[in-house]
Order: C-alpha cells, then sequence, then structure tokens
C-alpha cells in the first residue's frame, strides 16, 4: 500500500525554488532516511510535507487519499523549549491539542505513547529538568499522539550522547516495526546504512532508491 | 494628581479606620476592581509572552497606545478607546504576525515602533495641544498617576467586558495556546491553523494593554506582564500551575498596590509595580531555598 507519493514536487520559501524535482514513492511501513548537506533543503521538504510550506509545484499524495493525513511531527528543539515550565505530560498531551477540550480517551493514549518511549515514570516531571534524550523522547511521544501511520523526524539524535542516541534508533525502529513509516532526516551514516529501507538524496541532483542501491552507486560515482 | 489629598484624613486614625472610610466613595471599589481585572488578564497572557521572547512588546504597544492618546487628545475626541484601541490592535498585527522570515526581526521591529510612536506621539501633543497642563497630560498618560481613580462607572462595564472576553477565550483555548507556545510548526502540523490565531492573540494583546494603560500608564505595563509569569516560573514546573499562580500573584498586588496607594497617597502606577517587584524577589528567594532542599 502506498503511504506517501511525490509527484513533481517542487520545494522552497515564498515561491522559490530551493530544491526539486521529487519523484518519488514510499509505501506503509518503509524507512526513508533523507540525507543531504546542511542548506540542501531537507528540512523545507520536511515542512512542505507536512503542510507547513505549500510546494513550490508538484503534488503530494497521502496514502487513502486523506487531506489531513496524521502526520506525526519530530522537529529539531528550539531555545525556547529548553527552559519551558510544563511537565512532560502536559507536553504529551499537547499531541492531541488539534481540538478544544482533551477526553479521557486522549489522556490514555498519551499515557501509552508515554509508555512506548520509555518516559512513563518521568511525566509529572519539570520538562527542563529532563536530560537531552528524555526531552527527545517526550517529544516523540507527543508526536505518536498525533500520528496515524506516517511519522517525521527531523535529525532525532542531534546534541543526544551516543547511549541516548541508541536508545533512540531502538524506538525508531520498534516504532517501524509496528507498522509505522518513518520519514527521518538524517546525518549519522552509520545509522542510515544500518537501519533505512530507502533512502533519498537531496542536493543539486534528487537520488531515490533502495539502501543497497543508493551505496551502490555512492561508490560508482564516488560520492555525490 | 492629588485626588487622594482631598480624602486624606488629618489625626491617626488607624489604617483599617481609614481604609473603611475610602470605601465609602466609589471610586476606590472602581479602581480595584479594574485593577483586579486587568492584572488577571495580563497576567494570564504575560505568560505565553514572556515563553514567546516577546517580554518587551508590552512595552512597544504601550507607546503605540500612547501616541492614540495624543492624537485623541489632539482631535478632542470625547471617549479616546475608538482611536487608541484600533492604532493598538493594528500595530500589533504588525509586530506579531510578520513571522520569522522578515526582513526586519522581531526585537527590532518592536524597538523600531516603540521609540517612533513615543516620539511623534510626544510631538503630536506638543504642537497641536489643547490643554493647559501639558507636562501633567504627558505625566498621567505615561505613568498612570491617578487615572485608575478617576474612571467612570461606564468605563469600569466596559472593562469588565472586556477581561471577561479575555478570560473565556484564554480558557477555551487554554490547550492550543500551550501547544502554539511550546512549539508553533508542531501546532501547525496537528491542524492548528496558528495564523489566525496569532492574530486573535495580538488583537488580545492590544486589548490588555489598553487596559493595562489606566492601570500603571504606558511605561510600566510590561511589569504586569512579565513579573507575575517571571516570578510564577521560579516556583512550579508545570505550565497549569505556572499559570494559575501568575494570576493570583498579579491580582494581589494589584489590590495591595492599589489600596497601599490609596491609604498613603503615592502614585498608584507605581505603586502597584514596586509590590510586583517585591513578590518577585520573595519568590526568587522561595525558589532558591525549595532547590537547596
Amino acid at each position: 500500500m502506498i503511504s506517501l507519493k511525490c509527484e513533481n514536487l517542487y520545494v522552497g520559501y515564498d515561491g522559490k525554488t530551493v530544491a526539486g524535482p521529487f519523484d518519488f514513492e514510499i509505501g506503509s511501513g518503509d524507512y526513508l532516511c533523507v540525507v543531504g548537506n546542511n542548506g540542501s533543503g531537507k528540512t523545507t521538504f520536511m515542512k512542505t510535507l507536512l503542510g507547513l510550506l505549500p510546494p513550490v509545484s508538484g503534488r503530494i499524495v497521502f496514502g487513502g487519499g486523506r487531506t489531513h493525513p496524521g502526520v506525526g511531527y519530530l522537529p529539531q528543539q528550539t531555545s525556547v523549549q529548553r527552559d519551558f515550565p510544563a511537565t512532560a505530560k502536559e507536553i504529551v498531551l499537547s499531541g492531541c491539542a488539534g481540538k478544544m477540550f482533551l477526553s479521557r480517551a486522549d489522556k490514555r493514549k498519551a499515557e501509552f505513547n508515554m509508555n512506548r518511549t520509555g518516559v512513563l515514570s518521568v511525566g509529572n516531571k519539570c520538562y527542563r529538568e529532563l536530560s537531552g534524550g528524555q526531552q527527545q523522547r517526550v517529544l516523540l511521544a507527543r508526536a505518536l499522539c498525533a500520528a496515524n501511520d506516517i511519522m517525521l523526524l527531523d535529525e532525532p539524535v542531534s546534541g543526544l550522547d551516543p547511549t541516548a542516541a541508541k536508545e533512540m534508533y531502538k524506538i525508531i525502529k520498534e516504532l517501524n516495526r509496528d507498522g509505522m513509516t518513518i520519514i527521518m532526516i538524517s546525518h549519522d551514516m552509520q545509522s542510515v546504512a544500518e537501519n533505512a529501507s530507502c533512502i533519498l538524496h537531496v542536493g543539486d541532483t534528487i537520488y531515490f532508491g533502495g539502501r543497497d542501491e543508493y551505496y551502490r552507486s555512492f561508490s560508482e560515482n564516488g560520492g555525490r | 494628581m492629588n485626588t487622594i489629598g482631598h480624602f486624606q484624613k488629618t489625626g491617626d486614625a488607624d489604617m483599617l479606620d481609614k481604609l473603611l472610610y475610602y470605601f465609602q466613595f466609589p471610586f476606590v471599589t472602581y479602581a480595584l476592581i479594574a485593577g483586579a481585572l486587568t492584572a488577571l488578564c495580563s497576567s494570564v497572557f504575560g505568560v505565553t509572552l514572556v515563553l514567546r521572547r516577546f517580554s518587551f512588546i508590552g512595552d512597544g504597544l504601550s507607546h503605540v497606545a500612547f501616541f492614540g492618546m495624543a492624537i485623541a487628545g489632539v482631535l478632542s475626541v470625547s471617549n479616546s478607546m475608538l482611536i487608541v484601541m484600533p492604532v493598538t490592535i493594528i500595530c500589533a498585527i504588525a509586530v506579531l504576525c510578520t513571522g520569522k522570515n522578515s526582513k526586519i526581526r522581531g526585537d527590532a521591529s518592536i524597538a523600531m515602533l516603540s521609540v517612533g510612536a513615543l516620539a511623534l506621539g510626544y510631538l503630536v501633543m506638543n504642537l497641536f495641544s489643547v490643554s493647559s497642563n501639558l507636562s501633567g497630560d504627558v505625566c498621567s498618560t505615561l505613568f498612570g498617576s491617578a487615572s485608575i481613580l478617576t474612571l467612570s462607572l461606564s468605563e469600569v462595564w466596559l472593562c469588565v467586558i472586556l477581561s471577561a472576553a479575555v478570560i473565556l477565550l484564554f480558557v477555551l483555548f487554554y490547550n492550543k495556546i500551550f501547544s502554539v507556545t511550546f512549539d508553533s510548526d508542531f501546532a501547525q502540523s496537528t491542524g492548528i491553523r496558528t495564523r489566525i490565531f496569532n492574530l486573535l492573540s495580538a488583537v488580545v494583546i492590544a486589548v490588555i494593554i489598553v487596559l493595562a494603560m489606566n492601570l500603571v500608564g504606558s511605561l510600566l505595563i510590561s511589569a504586569l506582564i512579565i513579573f507575575p509569569a517571571l516570578s510564577a516560573m521560579r516556583l512550579f514546573k508545570s505550565y497549569r500551575a505556572v499559570i494559575i499562580f501568575s494570576a493570583v500573584f498579579s491580582v494581589v498586588c494589584a489590590v495591595a498596590g492599589i489600596l497601599t496607594a490609596v491609604l498613603t497617597g503615592t502614585p498608584v502606577g507605581s505603586t502597584v509595580v514596586a509590590v510586583d517587584i517585591a513578590g518577585f524577589l520573595i519568590c526568587c528567594g522561595c525558589g532558591l531555598i525549595l532547590r537547596r532542599a
């Protein structure tokens, strides 16, 4: 089943193209890694998928033709968040905040997802007192509350120590095994090689292909 | 400016008697109602502004409101709100909704607006003023002096209605406000229309600032926005607790400040802010002790 399809998609700001054309599709349960240099347009591409930016041209189709696709999003942390006075639980619940009031079911969902990412025990602690890894897992639980079956992650391990990064990758892999389609921006080529099922290279040329194909063409061309 | 002076009792009647005596005058009750409501509104939205790094917006917009007052004074409009409110709302929208990609950054645009409006406002007042006591007018607009003690019943009602609307909006949109404040990109990806949301909050903030001008005057408005929020953040770890505490803190300080000002004859605005500062220092102290323990 198709999870996401981009047709001749160009992304950018204010009508100015940053990257494109994107022409590919991924199936549900795929693990797509988006790689490329800084400034190549990876985050712009991600924001366009989320509907935060309109496409410059072309279109995006989500599986089942849904308009609001229920995409989960794990953004990079901002400076505002580091000293934010809120408990982990409040932040996870904000993943359900598309509606006016939270129901009992929303609270159960939040707890379920906190359990999945291993932060249930620190639910009543203040966000700014958590370790970097815990903060990131709280944000992942929040994203899960908003996600149906696609999860977008923007450099989920940046700034984490190796142990926390490993833990993060493990959780993401488990989510993928449960059927979640993963789309992840990453600079960590080792984890890309270990986990990705397909790879999207964003740069002067856009490359999309299976992981093994990518590495074959990568070594033939001597790098892109 | 010496509204209080006329009512000052001679002799050494004790504080309570003096207080009861003042409560016979409706203007004291009006001042307390309007002051408490203004403080309540400014504190709950103040938390959001401080967290979004917009602490200075109160200052900038209040100078715009000063400019509006100057225009209203020159045109001798009977109800100055009719001019002040729209001017402030338009500027609030201009500042809050320009977003991250505008040519002039958030803090610079606020600073520009703030000094520009202050200078032009004073210039307009000087050039076209009809009043005989110009410096008195300027001083009372900037520092509030006794304007909260001269409210009419209709002004109090306006204040009550606007505050009720502001609080109602806050309660209804509590979850969304939290989500947007914490992470506006994520909030937008969950289907919250952040553009409309920013527009609405700009309007609300402008309303609060115009209300607060009566209480503390335009130079001191930032104090009502930042002190309750910062005090609460010293002590509490959850967003809900921070909001509730800053609301209580702000109302208590405003009431205490107004009563002190009435009893001692000091200017209301600066007295309220002084009480806020004292409260903030106490909270800082408590915060330190809590962290050690």
